[in-house]
Parts: structure tokens; C-alpha cells; sequence
């Protein structure tokens, strides 16, 4: 019977994957990342951001210019050094976007011919064996045109991890079932993280998979890793307005620090914002861009108007009203500027509210929530 | 009926299609694959065959196999034989001139596999080696018999390069097609049409079996 991949508690950090991949073109890539065992790691961007490319280069089916990738304690590849292991001395599982699931085979077959590592005698009984763990159990005589979509996943999973890898790549792997089973197999690949402690990256441009799945989120963009966190740190602090703007986020500003009666504040049009933390180290006049996640807008109950005592109060009218089934999204615009603020609301408050479109609505920006942005070029 | 020029088109054709299916299993899957300078030209060139008149192929073959062509007289350093009317001289030329009917099937079929397969099979372990044979292999395997069959019958119905290259010398170049033109220049339309018969017999069994085996093994890729 096989064991589970990278199951033996080993030391921290052993069964580690460390990946530096550098080259200019043709495909320029600039990335730096590492993945713990047991850790589900991310890779978003949008289209032709490197992401499948980074997974080649990790299973060696792509040779970069310039890099370093090791992997439980084992280096795959050291251009400096002239090391690169073929794709078979890897041992890396790759579940790919269509799953490449051998036609002629069987599903048996197609987990059987992983396992050149055990004896040919077991080979059989151990593949029906990961079947079953995929929950294939009776389907292992069938050929992959026989299988459903989200089967055909599953034996792809089998596969993967029949041969015992150090990682485990997944590219895609839900881009080609419907909603339902997607769902389903996303649960699945949740309860599988528990019994599998060996690094997992999973490459999606879906940003709701990734952080339904993911224990960090490595943004990426032209090749470069731009940023890599928790979901929650990354989506409240985005390292750069451009790792905002990929993880579509709205409400990316730009302001002036200003002193107002002997303390730092954000200045944004007609208002002096206060600011949780970030303006001290900034001196006055300085330009800066600042976020805000729409969860630290809090609309004011048009029916108790406030004095102006709340945080950061800020009126607009309302430019845009989208209702999307239970939540409605609201666009403000503001007289000093184009800039819009993006933020969503529960349908029935929306109704309670009375929100329409051209009505002048105030709005909290919650201090702690503004985050500054470094310094970098808006594009 | 004339048995000798029919096992001489029977050992031609076999012969033709054991040397040339490697060779096509080897050029289908490079040009199936490979991205390289010249691979158009290449690709020309293998097809040249099928567009060439065969008396026109059959000459250049002709004058290339002469002693003093270069090489009519490697061949004849080689072995000490020269290659007009003798049975390697339409050996050779039967494998130039069947050599798209051996290449393109394959090519197609190597073209249809998805590039990911290989590399699934690399990262589950297998060797390049072991990859063609268990992966590619099989699932080329109806571009192999397809071009086993057409290879086949075409040097079967072989007759203007033939003609060119081998004349008509009993039990060596002369094949059943020319056997059958032979026998229709001696006015004999009752042998003609026997061995007629027998070539046409011969073609739709081995297209019959060969499509058969083929037929059976047809993968959706899911």
C-alpha cells in the first residue's frame, strides 16, 4: 500500500520548494517564491502573466535562462552551477489543464504507469488503490472518453500522486468542468490538502478559487511575482497599485499628505482624511496613492443624517447602481474629480436606503482600512 | 498467371514496407514535432513523389543509379553492383517513390496527439524511449497500419518508375503490373486479366485487413 506523499513529519523547511527563475525573453520571467509542504500556494495573474510557464520551469518541461529551483532538499535545476534534472528525476505530480490523460489506457493504466517506482507486481493493486482514494472505485477499467469531466480530474489527481512527488502542480485543473462540479472538486482538493503535507501550487486566474483554496496568494505579472500573502493581507495591503488593480480591486486614490492642526492627514479633494498608520513616515505635500477595500466603506442611514462627528465622512452621488442579486454594487462620484469609490452594499439596505442613481449618499472611509500605496508609477 | 513476377511484386512491396515504416515512424514524428528552418522544403520534398509523373521520377531515379552518377557509383563502391535492372535498384526506387505514402499518414497521426501527453508522461516518470513506445506508439498506431497499406498497394501498382529503373527481367524487375502490360502487348487479354484479377484480389485484401486492424483502434482525445 502506498503512503502518502511526504507524510513522515521531516524537519521545518526540508521538504521546501524555492523556485528564483530569471530571463529577459522570449518569455521574460522574474520570479522568486517559495512553497512550505503542506502549503497550498497560488499562482493568479491574468492571461500571459507567466504562471504556466513558472509550472513548466518547477516540472522541467521548460528550461529558463537563469534560476534556481529546489525541492525537498534536492536542487532541480542550478543554471549557475549547470544543474537541470529531466522531468523524470523530479518527481514533481502535474495535474494539467485538460488532465493529458492517456486515451488508450485505462484509468487504471494511466495511474499504473506512474508507479515505475514500485515492483510491476503491485503496480496494479496499488493504482486501484489511489482510484479508490479519488473515490473511482469501479471505474478503473474505463477508458478517460468514459469518464466525466470531473472524473477525468480525478484519475489526472491519481496520477499525479501515485508517483509519490515532492510537489504537487496543479494548472488549471477546475478550468474545465462546469460550476457544479467545479465546486465539488474544489471541496475535494480541500479535504485532500489535509492528508497531503508536500508543497501545492495551484495556478488559476480565478481569484474566488484562489482564495477559497490557497494558504498565500502569489500575484504575478509579465513574468514577475509582484507580490505573495495571506489572502486577507494581500487583498488589505496590496504591496503596489498594480497588485491592487490584478486583484481587481477598485478605489485606488490619490492624495497629499497635509498637517492639520499639528497631525498628519490625507488629503483627498475637499477632505482631510486620518489615516491608522502609514502618514507619520511621509512629509507634508507629498503626493501619495492609497487603497481602500470596500468593506471599510460604511454607508450613513440617510434617515439619521450625520454632523459630521463619524470617520472620515465623504459625500458623492451616486453614479452607477448595480444590483446583483443579494448585493448591489454602488459607484460615487464626487464633484472635486474622476475618481470613482467602489463599494458593496446588501440589496435590501440599498432599498431601505432609498439609493438610486444622481441621489447624494455620505459614506465612512474607515482609517484603519486606508492603506498607502508605495511610490510607483500608476499605469 | 505469371508467379514469379507476382512474388516479386509480393517480396517488393513487403520489403518496401519494412524499411520504409521506420523510416516514416522517424520523419512523420520530426516533422510532426520539430520546428526548424527549412521543415516547408522538407515537407515539399517527401511529398514530391506524389506529384511527379512516374516516368519523369523514374528517370532522375535512372540517371542517379547510372555508374557515373555520384551516386550510382557510391552504391557500386559500395557493393560492387550497380542499381539499374537489378531488384535493389527498384527496391530503392519503389522506396522514394512510396516514401509520402509512408510519411504523411504518420505525420497526421503524430500531429493529432496533444504535445501535453508526452510531457504527462515524462513527469510520471517514463523516458523518451519509453514514452514513444507505450504513449505515442499506439495512439499513432492507424497512421502506421494506413501507411502500411498504402505503401503496399502502391508498390504493388507500381509500373512507370518500375519500368524505368528495372525494365522487365524475369524473376528480378519484372513485377505483376508490368507482367500484365506485357501480356496485353502479346495480345493475351485472358493472362492479362487473370493476373488483373490477382492484383486487384491482393490490393482489397491487404487495404480490407489493414483498415480492419485500423478501424478498431480510433482514441478520442478527452
Amino acid at each position: 500500500m502506498p503512503d502518502w506523499p511526504g507524510r513522515s513529519p521531516a524537519s521545518p523547511g526540508a521538504g521546501r520548494l524555492t523556485v528564483s527563475l530569471h530571463q529577459p525573453g522570449p518569455i521574460p520571467l522574474a520570479a522568486d517564491f517559495c512553497c512550505e509542504p503542506g502549503e497550498l500556494l497560488a499562482l493568479v495573474g491574468p492571461s500571459g502573466s507567466g504562471k504556466t510557464t513558472l509550472l513548466r520551469a518547477i516540472a522541467g518541461l521548460y528550461r529558463p535562462a537563469e534560476g534556481r529551483i529546489d525541492c525537498g532538499g534536492e536542487t532541480w535545476l542550478d543554471t549557475a552551477h549547470g544543474v537541470v534534472r529531466r522531468p523524470q528525476a523530479r518527481r514533481v505530480g502535474v495535474v494539467f489543464q485538460d488532465y493529458a490523460l492517456f486515451p488508450h489506457l485505462s484509468a487504471r493504466d494511466n495511474v499504473k504507469l506512474a508507479l515505475g517506482h514500485l515492483e510491476p507486481g503491485g503496480r496494479s493493486a496499488c493504482a486501484d488503490d489511489w482510484l479508490g482514494r479519488m473515490r473511482l472505485e469501479g471505474l478503473s477499467d474505463r477508458y478517460p472518453s468514459q469518464l466525466s469531466g470531473g472524473q477525468r480530474q480525478r484519475v489526472a489527481l491519481a496520477r499525479a500522486l501515485a508517483r509519490e512527488p515532492r510537489a504537487l502542480l496543479l494548472d488549471e485543473p477546475f478550468s474545465a468542468v462546469d460550476q457544479v462540479t467545479r465546486r465539488r472538486l474544489q471541496r475535494e482538493l480541500a479535504l485532500l490538502r489535509e492528508q497531503i503535507h508536500i508543497p501545492i501550487l495551484l495556478v488559476t486566474h480565478d481569484l474566488d478559487e484562489a482564495v477559497a483554496l490557497a494558504d498565500r496568494i502569489c500575484v504575478l505579472h509579465g513574468g514577475r511575482t509582484l507580490q505573495a500573502d495571506v489572502p486577507e493581507r494581500l487583498f488589505r495591503h496590496p504591496a503596489s497599485a498594480e497588485v491592487a488593480r490584478l486583484l481587481d480591486r477598485h478605489n485606488i486614490f490619490e492624495g497629499r499628505v497635509v498637517k492639520v492642526e499639528g497631525e498628519r492627514r490625507l488629503q483627498w479633494g475637499p477632505w482631510f482624511l486620518q489615516v491608522a498608520h502609514g502618514l507619520e513616515s511621509l512629509s507634508p505635500r507629498q503626493r501619495v496613492a492609497w487603497y481602500l477595500p470596500d468593506s471599510d466603506v460604511v454607508l450613513h442611514r440617510r434617515d439619521r443624517p450625520s454632523r459630521g462627528e463619524r470617520e472620515n465622512p465623504v459625500t458623492g452621488r451616486i453614479g452607477e447602481l448595480v444590483v446583483l442579486g443579494g448585493m448591489t454594487s454602488l459607484t460615487l462620484v464626487f464633484d472635486h474629480g474622476p475618481e470613482t469609490l467602489r463599494f458593496d452594499i446588501a440589496t435590501h439596505a440599498a432599498r431601505r436606503n432609498g439609493l438610486a442613481r444622481g441621489e447624494w449618499v455620505q459614506v465612512s472611509l474607515l482609517a484603519a482600512g486606508i492603506h498607502l500605496l508605495p511610490q510607483t508609477q500608476r499605469d | 498467371m505469371d508467379w514469379t513476377a507476382l512474388s516479386v511484386s509480393l517480396r517488393l512491396a513487403l520489403m518496401t514496407c519494412l524499411l520504409l515504416i521506420p523510416v516514416g515512424l522517424w520523419l512523420g514524428r520530426t516533422l510532426a514535432r520539430a520546428r526548424f528552418r527549412g521543415k516547408s522544403l522538407c515537407e515539399a520534398l517527401v511529398a514530391l513523389p506524389l506529384v511527379m509523373p512516374p516516368t519523369v521520377l523514374g528517370f532522375y531515379l535512372m540517371m542517379s543509379f547510372g555508374r557515373d552518377a555520384p551516386f550510382g557509383a557510391f552504391w557500386h563502391s559500395l557493393t560492387g553492383e550497380g542499381l539499374n535492372f537489378t531488384f535493389s535498384g527498384i527496391l530503392l526506387a519503389s522506396l522514394v517513390a512510396s516514401l509520402p505514402f509512408a510519411v504523411q499518414p504518420i505525420q497526421r497521426a503524430f500531429e493529432a496527439i496533444p504535445a501535453n501527453l508526452s510531457e504527462a508522461a515524462w513527469c510520471s516518470g517514463l523516458s523518451p524511449w519509453q514514452t514513444f513506445l507505450r504513449i505515442e506508439l499506439p495512439l499513432v498506431w492507424p497512421g502506421v497500419i494506413s501507411a502500411l497499406a498504402l505503401t503496399f498497394a502502391h508498390t504493388l501498382g507500381e509500373f512507370g518508375v518500375i519500368l524505368m529503373v528495372g525494365g522487365a527481367i524475369d524473376g528480378e524487375t519484372r513485377t505483376l503490373s508490368i507482367a500484365i502490360y506485357d501480356r496485353v502487348q502479346a495480345f493475351d487479354e485472358t493472362g492479362a486479366g487473370i493476373m488483373s484479377a490477382m492484383l486487384l484480389l491482393v490490393s482489397f485484401l491487404t487495404i480490407g485487413v489493414v483498415y480492419g486492424l485500423a478501424g478498431r483502434r480510433r482514441w478520442r482525445y478527452a
